[in-house]
């Protein structure tokens, strides 16, 4: 048994503490410590974004950090993106444009959007699809995620 | 993952002694892109990450005109190509740092970790070396320098020795009348080792080359400077023949393997494609134009 | 929307938000990885390294005495299977094949192949178990690719496997051959007089073509939890298309009465047929038994790629006649599919789907399903189907340039439609062929004008059957005039809403009105899979039939309070009960009364449709080729498809975008490449290359609907076809572009710049 190191971090806003096992990844921590399973492991090795957080304002696959890292970090999982009951308007449009079957990748790809839309509240679909190209997604063929990105960025302007 | 023991030293002193004293499975964690993939999947023994992002000198990204560029070891991608400086002046680091893995990869993954991590596709480390990159290393015996192209010496290996570490890498400031440009090819768009990679580094003085670097990688142990391709260059004026020429001794230098991911034959032939491309994109940068990273 | 007459729907042809929607944009779906239960402990698998070999022995003690670890199992820990052939309902198969597919008794057959199981208290725990695990191996020679797997002096993986002759899907085996061999099964189909077909023939052209194993490539591994109480009765927790399929082979694997096997479904991260069969339920069961607690486990890509069922690659020929104006003479077509380690491939589909869109008086078409050292295939996607038609469609494609024939107008000329009989005996009914077919010829796409060097415009068409088999559905009407809809089906994308839809349609009740759930297998009448495209076709029609069940319930309310007969009452379309003398409820007040007129009313329904309506798709595509390196950027394309009715048109629109990305990644980037080991050498979904959002452009689609007179809403199928096409189509847009045809696929960078390259010197 590997020794455990007690973490404090703030994890959608919330300050939390909680101990991990010094090799549990960051992705092993939120989903088997603190039970916030909203990001998905998928491939574990950084190849499909299912497990995307956003760590101190930047976008990360989950499964690629330690959990011992994030000491003091500032971490937005997909449970952190609605707040107070409401839905963003990327979540409304991922629902209203169809760009989830499954939903798998969803998580992924709604926090990768986020942080897209943080950084460029205008992007172009060239644009969209770089920065989403680490997120895959095997249902829809990405085309209504694409527009889904477009409407809530044209509605967020707005 | 197997049993791992995380520390976060503030010093280079204090990272050095601690890879010293734990031995070669203790490893530097930056991006934690490779390494901790690596230690999950049981592929390179792991006993020990030191994490070194609360170093300062590794978080550093600076420019001087007397000094040039000085990249900390452990400065994501993202931040090197949303650099205002680094965007204008070495325009070849953002084509690299932009297509390593897909945006949360470039949010941690960095030069430092892709350069220690010494693989022959290394996707940042053509473009060190025709940037004259060099390496700074702290060990057990003080401070060393290496030229970014005598760093990797096999796949996975390079020149670190027992309790060294890559701090920054630094680069010169760029000559007048030069251009960079790094490209790979993969066959998908993103997300992807390259088949094969390959970086030009050309100053022209009206059109005639006065200095040329070129580099090209998954072709070779490890990534690799092409002296005879940029001397096919120096002296003359920049033609198809010469490009030709530069793009044909790229090709007569690498040593590809067959493997999953490409054929020797592809391989070589992609060495003097890119080559030829790198060369042109090259050379528009050298004369001002504006060419985009993807 | 090219639609044909259709009668107007109030829900049906509505895009709604789906029922689950917020959960699954918010994170708190519950996915199987996602369960935790108290004491739950975590388990992983040991596998083969090696692609075929004897165990000789296997060593648990060292790996048991590990801290934290509670068990480890093997083939032992299983009830003994007997080795025969035993019918499940929806094909037969020998169960100790099955057993050993989930767990390897006596040898191994593929690299990633099952041979131990652990159980600890933390994940961790379990993996640093697995190196302590010793098996010791005898290697054997590894059968690698179906042309070597059929030579006489080929290794055999089966020491009682012997070749059953098949004439057609429904008539008994000839039986089976004498020799042991590779070769399970030899089906043969023929029709008219094919020496006579190709006599009348002006052009005669044979080509052949390769096609290697692909993968699903869901984005969720499998999962599987399992608790086994003392009282002996069985709960597993899964995503999985099919929750009574896990509790069928759960049951059989491992000998307990269906009865004792509850499977709960949990939320499912993608199937597309390949999470049908059960890997992990039974050995999750068994260390639960052996622990006494409840067990999760989950693979990990790799195990994914290397232990799951892709689908088969495939070896065929294909010969077709034509005369010069266009009539297809005759067609002949033999394929080879890779069954991996155990019989069953999909070749009697293929053989079945391969000529099928054309009307042709003499055909002959033959298959073999053929075992090699690889895993186990599983359905994916219109299974068998995209082989077989990609070969015909790719020798179609070079008959039309020969003939200088526009290659719709050359398909148009043969195509198949109402009243064609296909080579295996059936006969089409209303089908969209011809629609679908005019459809591209119409469309913006096909119209616009395509320039530029290394460009290339293709098309080609799909068929594929579609499945209806058994679904159920139970409805209670509360008192608030909503709806508690209880369904079996596995919503992979969309299946609650298209079914509730139906229902609130039957109804004459606003879409928002009907609550649905998908319950466990203990809850709900026996469904059968979310695949075969059969969901939103079976599961609707149940959805209907429950619907009428109410209305019938609720016209005898009515009459009963109204004190008059119930055929005075009648159940308007609108949802409102009309009696006489004007008197009348809508839906809600009457809900309002039930609770104290008599009691509240279900409706319950359990359909069984055997026949389903069979789809058509055709695809464009055109593409760009760097003839420099070999590499293809796909710059537009567009699907179509006879849809029957859209139920939920975006929803529809997005089965066939993601059909088509799937078969676009097959023809030009998915493959398993093995080493000379059988070692698969890019088991990561970084070398296994699915399409990424830059790969793709915006699949434009354009929806025909032919209702099928076989549904109540003339639902057809619409999942699995728009796999079919992506392969031809874009090979045949590779062959506009650059004179090469791509034979081999998936058509890589690699492959086609050693055409473009001139040929290299002795």
């Amino acid at each position: 048994m590997s020794s455990r190191v007690i973490i404090n971090t703030t994890i959608n806003g919330e300050p939390m503490e909680f101990l991990v096992d010094e090799r549990d990844s960051l992705l092993e921590a939120l989903r088997e410590r603190i039970g916030l399973t909203g990001s998905k492991e998928g491939c574990n090795n950084g190849n499909c974004g299912a497990c995307a957080v956003i760590m101190d304002g930047r976008l990360v696959n989950s499964c690629c950090v330690m959990a011992a890292e994030v000491q003091g970090a500032n971490i937005t999982t997909v449970e952190g993106l609605a707040t107070g009951g409401e839905l963003t308007p990327l979540q409304d449009a991922f629902l209203e444009d169809a760009a989830l079957q499954c939903g798998i990748c969803t998580p992924g790809f709604l926090v990768a959007s986020k942080a897209l839309l943080d950084f460029n509240p205008n992007p172009s679909e060239y644009e969209i699809r770089y920065w989403l190209a680490g997120n895959l997604c095997r249902c829809t063929g990405y085309d209504k995620i694409i527009r889904a990105v477009q409407h809530a960025a044209t509605q967020m302007r707005a | 993952m197997q049993d791992v023991t995380y520390r976060r030293p503030a010093t280079v002193q204090e990272a050095s002694q601690l890879l010293k004293d734990n031995g070669p499975t203790a490893r530097v964690l930056a991006g934690g892109t490779d390494i901790i993939v690596m230690a999950r999947e049981r592929r390179r023994d792991t006993s020990m990450f030191v994490d070194v992002k609360a170093i300062p000198e590794l978080n550093q990204l600076s420019f001087s005109a007397s000094e040039g560029l000085t990249v900390g070891a452990a400065v994501p991608c993202y931040r090197i190509y949303r650099d205002e400086t680094v965007s204008r002046l070495y325009p070849c680091l953002v084509d690299s740092t932009s297509l390593i893995g897909g945006t949360a990869i470039q949010g941690r993954a960095s030069l430092g970790g892709n350069l220690c991590n010494s693989g022959p596709a290394g996707d940042s480390i053509p473009s060190m070396i025709v940037l004259e990159g060099e390496a700074h290393i702290f060990g057990p015996n003080g401070w060393r320098t290496v030229k970014v192209e005598d760093f990797c010496t096999a796949p996975g290996r390079n020149v670190l020795d027992a309790g060294e570490l890559l701090v920054s890498i630094k680069f010169p400031a760029p000559r007048p009348g030069s251009g960079a440009r790094f490209l790979r090819f993969i066959p998908r768009n993103e997300m992807d080792i390259a088949v094969v990679n390959s970086a030009t580094n050309l100053t022209l003085d009206g059109n005639t080359v006065t200095h040329a670097r070129i580099a090209i990688g998954a072709v070779a142990p490890r990534p690799l400077f092409v002296p005879a391709a940029g001397e096919a260059l120096v002296g003359r004026p920049l033609t198809d023949e010469t490009t030709a020429a530069a793009a044909t001794a790229s090709r007569d230098a690498a040593t590809p393997i067959d493997d999953m991911r490409g054929s020797v034959r592809q391989r070589k032939h992609l060495s003097y494609v890119l080559t030829e491309r790198t060369i042109r994109d090259a050379a528009r940068r050298a004369r001002g134009e504006i060419v985009s990273h993807v | 929307m090219v639609s044909t007459e259709k009668p107007k729907y109030r829900v049906v042809g509505t895009r709604p938000v789906r029922p689950d929607g917020t959960d699954k944009v918010t994170g708190r779906a519950q996915y199987g990885a996602d369960l935790r239960l108290p004491g739950m402990l975590y388990a992983r698998v040991k596998r083969s390294p090696h692609a075929h070999a004897l165990i000789k022995h296997i060593d648990t003690s060292k790996a048991l005495a590990l801290p934290g670890v509670r068990a480890v199992i093997t083939n032992k820990d299983f009830p003994v299977a007997e080795d025969k052939i035993a019918d499940l309902g929806e094909g037969a198969a020998n169960i100790k094949w099955l057993l050993d597919n989930v767990m390897a008794s006596d040898r191994v057959l593929y690299k990633g192949h099952a041979v131990a199981a652990v159980a600890a208290n933390d994940l961790h725990t379990a993996e640093d178990a697995l190196a302590l695990i010793e098996v010791e191996y005898e290697p054997l020679p590894a059968v690698l690719n179906v042309r070597d797997a059929m030579l006489d002096s080929s290794p055999r993986l089966h020491d009682n496997l012997r070749t059953e002759e098949l004439t057609g899907l429904f008539t008994p085996p000839l039986g089976a051959g004498d020799k042991v061999s590779n070769v399970a099964k030899h089906l043969l189909l023929t029709k008219g007089d094919l020496e006579a077909g190709f006599a009348a023939a002006d052009i005669v052209l044979e080509r052949e073509f390769e096609t290697t194993m692909a993968h699903q490539g869901y984005i969720e591994p499998h999962n599987a939890t399992a608790f086994w109480n003392k009282d002996g009765e069985l709960t597993v927790w899964t995503s999985t298309q099919g929750s009574f399929a896990v509790r069928d082979q759960v049951s059989m694997l491992l000998q307990l009465p269906v009865s004792k096997v509850k499977v709960v479904p949990m939320e499912i991260g993608g199937g597309f047929g390949g999470k049908i069969p059960v890997y992990l339920d039974p050995p999750a069961a068994v260390l639960s038994r052996v622990t006494g607690q409840p067990v999760k486990m989950w693979m990990t890509r790799e195990e994914v790629f290397e232990g799951t069922g892709p689908t088969s690659g495939t070896a065929s020929r294909v010969k077709i006649g034509v005369k010069r104006d266009g009539t297809i003479t005759a067609m002949e077509a033999h394929y080879a599919y890779e069954a991996g380690a155990y019989p069953g491939s999909p070749m009697a589909a293929g053989v079945m789907c391969a000529t099928a869109p054309y009307d042709v008086e003499n055909v002959l078409v033959e298959g073999w399903d053929v075992v090699v050292n690889k895993p186990k295939v599983a359905a994916y996607r219109a299974p068998g189907a995209y082989q077989a038609e990609f070969a015909v469609e790719s020798v179609l494609d070079e008959l039309a340039q020969q003939l200088e024939m526009d290659a719709v107008d050359f398909r148009l000329k043969n195509a198949a439609k109402e009243g064609t009989r296909r080579v295996d005996g059936a006969v089409f009914g209303p089908v969209g062929n011809i629609q679908v077919l005019e459809a591209i010829k119409n469309s913006p796409h096909y119209k616009s004008e395509l320039s530029g060097e290394h460009r290339g415009r293709g098309v080609a068409i799909g068929f594929w059957f579609n499945v209806g088999f058994e679904s159920s559905a139970y409805a209670s009407v509360n008192p608030d005039g909503r709806i508690s809809l209880v369904i079996g089906s596995a919503d992979i994308g969309g299946t609650r809403a298209t079914i509730a839809m139906q229902l609130a349609e039957t109804l004459g009740i606003p879409y928002e009105d009907v609550h649905p759930q998908v319950v466990d297998t203990d809850s709900i009448g026996f469904t059968g899979v979310t695949g075969g495209s059969r969901t939103a076709f079976a599961g609707g029609w149940a959805a209907y039939e429950c619907a009428m069940d109410i209305r019938r319930q609720m016209v005898a309310r009515a009459a009963q309070i109204w004190e008059t007969d119930a055929d005075k009452v009648a159940y308007d379309a609108d949802g409102v009960i009309r009696g006489p003398e004007g008197k009348q409820f809508t839906f809600k007040e009457l809900a309002a009364q039930l609770p104290h007129t008599g009691g509240q009313i279900q409706g319950r329904a359990d359909v069984s449709p055997m026949t389903a309506g069979p789809a058509f798709a055709g695809h464009i595509a055109d593409v760009e080729v760097d003839p420099d390196t070999g590499k293809v950027t796909v710059l537009r394309y567009t699907a179509i498809q006879d849809v029957g009715t859209a139920v939920h048109p975006s929803y529809v629109e997005g089965q066939i975008q993601g059909g088509a990305a799937q078969g676009i990644g097959m023809a030009l980037s998915e493959e398993y490449f093995y080493d000379g080991n059988g070692v698969m050498r890019n088991a990561s979904l970084l070398d296994y290359r699915i399409p990424t959002t830059l790969d793709l452009p915006m699949i434009e689609t354009i929806l025909v609907e032919v209702p099928n007179p076989g549904h109540p809403y003339g639902v057809r199928g619409v999942g699995e076809v728009p796999i079919v096409p992506p392969q031809a189509t874009i090979s045949n847009a590779i062959a506009d572009a650059i004179g090469v045809r791509p034979r081999n696929l998936p058509a890589t960078p690699r492959v086609l710049l050693e055409e473009l390259l001139p040929p290299e010197k002795p």
